[in-house]
């Protein structure tokens, strides 16, 4: 058997490929439903607190502070196996999915507040000033004022910084979520082969090769021209 | 409380664990000495190959980077720790993790770098070759210092998630830090001794989050 044909047999062997794909597709579901999940809840939280920060409330915006550097300094990985260990020891029980979606739901939540955070902040105080002397209310002034300017700068560094943590769903394999990467490996050790694995690793860039194009462009079409 | 105490900040269990997680610890310092230079290095090295003159060298490195990116991490250290056996290559835990955070990182490394020579004006290129510098001594002298000045905030930011990325190498069984808290977690029922590891990468890694903010802050205004 040449090289080539013994690469092709361990790596893309066809009747494993037609045995593997229903497991690994099912997998492809369970890394989406994760991601998209991840990315609601933990961009809508980094927004919360974001808008949270702009009262200005000094014990408020430290403990946000704290949250932010905590879960910014932290691996997800030490985080995801402190609740999934710990918690059923103090009563709680949380299947491993929902432990995976509420780490990486925190840890999105981070990195999204110090993003938004900087946008609000980019935009001077002269718009503030301006938008609430026309007579608009606080909330009103920040959601027709403040944020959509602040969004701008926030799209491309958001959507870098998101797409990086939904990559991190893979982690789940650590827990038993069956997610793409855990139903890749129990996979290959079944059959003895790298195809599973290898359609696996497919899998994933066909997930977020367009993600990664999307941030592309945006970066160019969004970011501040630098004078 | 007191159940959340014991399980969670066992002081007593926490001191039994605390010669193997120091263990662990030396393993995740020297690992960051191997994977961060090589990051380093092979980042410079994609950078200055997207920004190549020639369309095809541009093209591929562009499609190697994106490749990188798009891949979790995780998959790409399982890859070639179980994977590449059936190719013939058995790599070592070290080596794989070597390998696959050589590829990842470089490629997040060399985005950024992309990015800081774009932000150097065309004219302090032109300007350096017109005073009879070499190419590789412009790069080095007049192009490069001051892209890095410019990135550096998202240079350190993106090294601080390398040394949190150091802790999947657990999953290939190379006794870092998480591997060895994790060690001794199995060993007595609680979850104090991965507690005690985080509070080691939060004293590690907490003042140079901080640092990121205060760079970040200073290049906004």
């Amino acid at each position: 058997m040449s090289g080539w044909s013994g690469f092709l047999d361990a790596f893309f062997k066809p009747n494993l490929i037609a045995q593997y794909l229903p497991s690994i597709l099912q997998g492809m579901v369970v890394t989406i439903e994760i991601a998209v999940a991840v990315v609601i809840t933990g961009l809508l939280f980094g927004l919360g607190l974001a808008v949270v920060r702009t009262f200005r409330v000094l014990p408020l915006n430290t403990l946000i502070v704290i949250f932010v550097d905590v879960f910014r300094a932290l691996p997800p990985l030490v985080l995801v196996l402190i609740v999934y260990f710990g918690l059923p020891n103090v009563g709680i029980n949380l299947p491993s999915f929902a432990v995976l979606w509420v780490v990486l739901s925190f840890v999105l939540a981070a990195v999204a507040e110090e993003i938004f955070w900087a946008g609000i902040l980019s935009v001077p105080k002269g718009q503030w000033e301006a938008a609430r002397s026309t007579g608009l209310s606080f909330f009103a002034t920040l959601a027709y004022v403040v944020l959509p300017q602040a969004g701008r700068l926030t799209v491309a560094p958001i959507t870098n910084r998101t797409l990086a943590i939904t990559k991190n769903t893979a982690l789940g394999t650590v827990i038993g979520v069956p997610e793409i990467l855990s139903q890749a490996t129990t996979g290959q050790s079944f059959a003895g082969n790298a195809t599973p694995l290898m359609m696996g690793a497919i899998a994933y860039v066909l997930l977020f090769i367009p993600v990664v194009a999307l941030g592309r462009w945006i970066e160019t079409r969004f970011s501040w021209r630098r004078v | 409380m007191d159940t959340l105490i014991q399980q969670f900040f066992n002081i007593e269990i926490m001191g039994k664990a605390l010669p193997l997680v120091l263990a662990g610890l030396r393993q995740t310092l020297l690992l960051c000495l191997i994977v961060i230079p090589l990051g380093l290095a092979g980042g410079l090295m994609f950078a200055l190959l997207s920004l190549a003159p020639a369309r095809p060298v541009r093209w591929i490195s562009v499609a190697a980077i994106d490749f990188f990116r798009a891949v979790p991490p995780l998959v790409l250290l399982i890859f070639v720790y179980s994977g590449l056996p059936f190719a013939g290559i058995r790599p070592s835990p070290i080596e794989a993790v070597a390998i696959a955070f050589f590829l990842n990182t470089s490629s997040y490394y060399g985005e950024i770098y992309r990015a800081g020579i774009e932000s150097v004006g065309r004219g302090q290129w032109d300007a350096a070759r017109s005073t009879g510098l070499t190419g590789a001594k412009a790069l080095a002298y007049i192009v490069l210092p001051q892209a890095v000045r410019n990135v550096l905030p998202d240079l350190v930011s993106n090294t601080v998630e390398v040394v949190k990325l150091t802790s999947i190498a657990s999953v290939v069984a190379l006794p870092e830090l998480l591997y060895s808290a994790d060690m001794a977690r199995s060993v007595t029922f609680n979850t104090s001794p991965i507690v005690l590891a985080a509070a080691i990468y939060l004293v590690m890694l907490w003042p140079v989050v901080r640092l990121v903010s205060r760079l970040e802050r200073r290049m906004a205004s």
